[in-house]
């Protein structure tokens, strides 16, 4: 848990107006920052030296529906160097722009393309922003709040076109 | 138009039929369609539970050299055209088995990407349930499935009766 | 020329696409596409108490059932903050290492054969289908067990299943001896896999790559050891590591594992301890079956845990584990009622996958099965 303060302690140092939140629930910390920065405090996080978060575990979004603004992107990074995790949020309004994060860990190629294909959240800066995990000609992103789980035509039959 | 169209006046017809049967229902050669978890259970029924001395030794990559898909997996609504596009690739005589819960209905997902069932696509001969099924239901599926071959008449195929009707 | 190596094929071990432009037989570009089993489970999950999601954790990774269910259960009693006892979390460690023993034959078993080496599938299966069967006397269910319960266990160890494992465990070292005395000198393995499929250490960890396949490329970093978990740190063993990066590597990789996963259950076996296999706390945990059949106090619990479920605090939690392909980890949040408001899966294999085009490119055709079969992916996990 100390070493996770010095995460906090030298993000507030380096970016004292960016950190909008942050919290430890169950040993796991998570700072929320503002989506315009993202792009410098993930540079900071993966090329300073006694940080090191070389590993971007996971990248996901999620539907807040009726909040405003309404998705919320969270990336989970790791250093392998000094066993630490520590997970941050961006909030992010439905037809608005975030940057994309590709630049620093490819990783995020796939899971950006798969928030964007699931949820409808748009990523700047991507080299290839489409569908991956559904089909094209796919109408509506399913993992919204207001998408049902079976679909818009489940009592129908399904007729595949060859 | 084939020689069935002249076995048919004839009493040759039962014999001719016995032995091709005899021949199809004892060499099932299935294309592999393995596409989730019932595909493991059944490379194992091919490894471990050793159906080739039913006569399915060889599990043809190709369909157009198999006579018999075994549909093992979860159909998507994006796997459909291929299941489609695949069987229509296999030639005459050819069956389907369905292998497992999500072959036969949907299994556990009733979910906006899941076909409920590969019926909606191709014609099954057989459903076996079971999440997954033990490999013994396959062997049971194939037994039957020569049953079903033996009492098969070359008469019966469907382009055979669409010309003899034709033909008055 | 640009191919179709298409989602029904015998050496893609499973339905992935990928699309291959050539120059000549050289691999210039390779585009993989996905989705072909995307089942919807996230959003599925979102409909169910946490109790109900359970099974769809066994069908993610088909060939790591026990494991799946470990690191969804993890996060679950993580959230929950409940404590879980000392012979749950080691039959738990038993079963996952156990598990992973079988995850790695299937490896070995369809890898060899992609390359031509067909002997070496029918004795892997031979093996793993000692592990299945010891699988279904503990759980009832050979593929999909559904062992672990919220809290514990969903039943104890039935009698005489330890003699069984420890007979296993006594002959599988031999038997590794076996698998390696037909490929790991053989002149025609060592052409076919030495050089193939190059991933280096920054590249890596860049593409989010975990599990054998960047302990191949050299990085020592395994979720046993770096955030341990249900009583790993109480065990001996090693990590095994590569230098270079390629298809040879990772297969040694992957046969050491093998090993040491078997000392661990050796270790498990001989400290196993006695007590309760779930944690007793009424308004989460199932009660014992027997008790339902004789009382109302347990039915009336039953009844309410399994059609209501209960409501953890608001929050959200990661819990990890070392699955069989990497690091497998669950992402839960809550918003205080008896369903999960986001239920996120992270899953090895899409990482993996998403690693794959840089380790073809360039190379040439009969290497793209080499690579993909070193990387050891399995689609179910991939589209979820």
């Amino acid at each position: 848990m100390a070493e996770n303060n010095l995460t906090i302690n030298k993000l507030k140092e380096k970016f004292p107006n960016s950190i909008l939140g942050e919290g430890t629930f169950r040993g796991e910390s998570t700072v929320t920052v503002p989506k315009e920065e993202i792009v410098q405090i993930c540079k900071f996080l993966h090329s300073d030296p006694d940080l090191q978060y070389h590993l971007l575990t996971d990248l996901c979004g999620l539907d807040r529906l009726p909040e405003v603004p309404r998705f919320e992107v969270v990336y989970h990074l790791c250093s392998i160097k000094n066993h630490q995790r520590i997970r941050l949020r961006v909030k992010v309004g439905e037809d608005e722009f975030i940057s994309s994060v590709e630049s620093i860990w490819k990783s995020a190629n796939w899971y950006e393309r798969e928030a964007f294909d699931l949820f409808g959240i748009l990523f700047k800066n991507h080299p290839d922003l489409r569908r991956i995990l559904l089909w094209d000609g796919f109408e509506g992103h399913p993992l919204r709040k207001d998408y049902p789980t079976q679909g818009p035509d489940f009592d129908k039959p399904f007729v595949p076109e060859v | 138009m084939g020689i069935e169209t002249y076995l048919e006046k004839t009493p040759f017809l039962p014999a001719v039929d016995y032995i091709v049967n005899w021949g199809r229902k004892y060499s099932v050669w299935p294309v592999t369609f393995g596409l989730a978890c019932c595909a493991l259970e059944m490379m194992v029924t091919h490894i471990s539970w050793d159906i080739g001395r039913f006569g399915s030794e060889a599990f043809r990559p190709t369909p157009r050299q198999a006579d018999m898909m075994i549909v093992a997996g979860t159909v998507t609504k994006k796997m459909a055209p291929m299941i489609k596009r695949i069987y229509e690739q296999m030639p005459e005589p050819k069956w389907v088995i369905a292998f497992g819960a999500c072959a036969c209905s949907g299994g556990v997902f009733q979910t906006y990407s899941v076909v409920q069932g590969v019926d909606q696509i191709v014609p099954v001969d057989f459903y076996i349930p079971g999440c997954p099924p033990k490999p013994e239901a396959l062997l049971a599926a194939w037994v039957k499935l020569q049953k079903k071959i033996e009492g098969e008449t070359l008469a019966d195929r469907k382009d055979v009766r669409g010309s003899l009707e034709m033909k008055g | 020329m640009t191919i179709n190596m298409g989602p029904q094929h015998p050496a893609t071990h499973g339905v992935l696409r990928i699309v291959l432009e050539l120059d000549g037989e050289v691999i210039v570009k390779a585009i993989p596409h996905l989705g072909h089993l995307h089942r919807g489970v996230e959003k599925l999950a979102e409909s169910k108490t946490y109790h109900q999601s359970i099974p769809f954790t066994d069908r993610l990774d088909y060939t790591n059932a026990m494991g799946n269910n470990l690191a969804y259960v993890l996060a679950v009693e993580k959230l929950l903050g409940i404590e879980v006892p000392k012979r749950a979390q080691y039959i738990r460690v038993m079963m996952a290492e156990l598990q992973r023993i079988a995850a790695h034959l299937i490896w070995l078993g369809s890898h060899a054969l992609d390359m031509g080496a067909m002997t070496l599938f029918f004795y892997n299966f031979r093996e793993r289908e000692q592990i299945l069967r010891m699988f279904e006397e503990v759980a009832g269910g050979r593929l999909t067990p559904t062992y672990l319960r919220i809290g514990g266990l969903s039943k104890d160890l039935p009698d005489g299943i330890e003699e069984k494992i420890k007979a296993f465990v006594q002959v599988f070292p031999d038997r590794v001896k076996e698998y390696e005395t037909l490929l790991t000198k053989n002149f025609i393995w060592l052409k076919r896999t030495k050089g193939i499929g190059i991933l280096s250490k920054e590249n890596a960890i860049n593409w989010g790559v975990t599990g054998p396949t960047l302990r191949g490329s050299g990085v020592k970093y395994d979720v046993r050891k770096a955030f341990p978990y249900s009583s790993y740190e109480q065990f001996d063993f090693d990590i095994p590591i590569g230098s270079v990066g390629d298809v040879y590597d990772r297969y040694i990789v992957r046969l050491r594992e093998m090993e040491w996963s078997n000392g661990i259950v050796e270790q498990v076996l001989e400290r196993l301890p006695k007590g309760p296999i779930i944690a007793n706390d009424p308004r989460i945990t199932l009660p014992p079956k027997d008790d339902v059949t004789k009382d109302i106090a347990p039915l009336i619990r039953q009844f309410k845990i399994v059609s209501e479920g209960f409501k953890p605090p608001v929050g959200e939690v990661y819990a990890s584990v070392e699955a069989s392909k990497g690091e497998l980890g669950f992402y839960i949040v809550s918003d205080g009622s008896n369903h999960p408001f986001r239920f996120r899966i992270r899953t090895p294999s899409f990482a993996n996958l998403g690693a794959l085009p840089i380790m073809i490119e360039g190379g040439l055709i009969a290497d793209v099965i080499a690579s993909i079969g070193s990387l050891d992916i399995v689609l179910g996990e991939v589209d979820r």
